[in-house]
């Protein structure tokens, strides 16, 4: 599994090895969470291989999720 | 023609190669949005900007095919940097064009709103006052919301 953090969220800690019972996007953040609690914010959004999710979904070793701060465009 | 780049451009090479694509329309309208100098009321001595390296070049594409489809447009230009930048330089560029000019302005007014509150972009200021990171205010969220009294 491969974690990306976009803009302020790159300046905290980089995610360590994950947990084989981390299966889904909410038991992921929630891991997570426990280190850097910011993760846990409703705005902070999931994409997972370049999708973006609105619900949980399932994980698999091949996954690539990116934890994407409000966004600031234009 | 959608481009997510960390060279500079040039607005007006852009907006005569949207002209030569447009043929048969009566109508172009750009914008092309610059770095601050100050913002806050603190100085801005520059911007960095983080993207994703291949959701935002998605999300603008499908942000242009929007605008294509509601507005009619036959040509449709979204070129944004995505580097360290200095104020005055040049961020972003939208040009629209379409069979007449209402069409075309509100085409380019509508990117720019989705692009504020949707375009996986997270800028740093440095500012006198030191790095803040930057997201979409509260107004340009109520610009976004005004084109959702209409269809898409």
């Amino acid at each position: 599994m491969k974690i990306l953090f976009f803009g302020r969220l790159k300046e905290g800690a980089p995610a360590g090895p994950v947990p084989l019972d981390v299966g889904d996007t909410d038991a992921l953040r929630a891991w997570l969470g426990r280190d850097r609690p910011e993760l846990l914010d409703a705005s902070i959004r999931i994409a997972v291989n370049d999708e973006m999710i609105h619900s949980n979904r399932p994980l698999g070793d091949e996954d690539e999720i990116a934890f994407l701060p409000p966004v600031s465009g234009g | 023609m959608i481009r997510v780049q960390a060279e500079p451009f040039d607005a007006a090479a852009l907006l005569a190669e949207v002209s030569a694509r447009a043929v048969g329309a009566g109508a172009i309208a750009s914008f092309t949005g610059l770095v601050r100098s100050e913002n806050d009321g603190a100085a801005v001595s520059g911007l960095e900007l983080d993207h994703h390296p291949r959701l935002t070049e998605q999300v603008i594409a499908g942000i242009g095919a929007d605008a294509v489809a509601r507005f009619a447009l036959t040509e449709v230009a979204i070129v944004h940097r995505h580097a360290a930048l200095v104020p005055g330089e040049a961020i972003v560029f939208v040009a629209a064009a379409a069979a007449h000019r209402r069409a075309a302005f509100d085409a380019v007014d509508y990117v720019m709103d989705r692009l504020k509150t949707e375009a996986p972009f997270w800028k740093r200021e440095q500012r006198s006052d030191g790095a803040h990171w930057l997201e979409a205010r509260d107004s340009d969220h109520d610009d976004r919301r005004r084109w959702e009294a209409e269809v898409p």
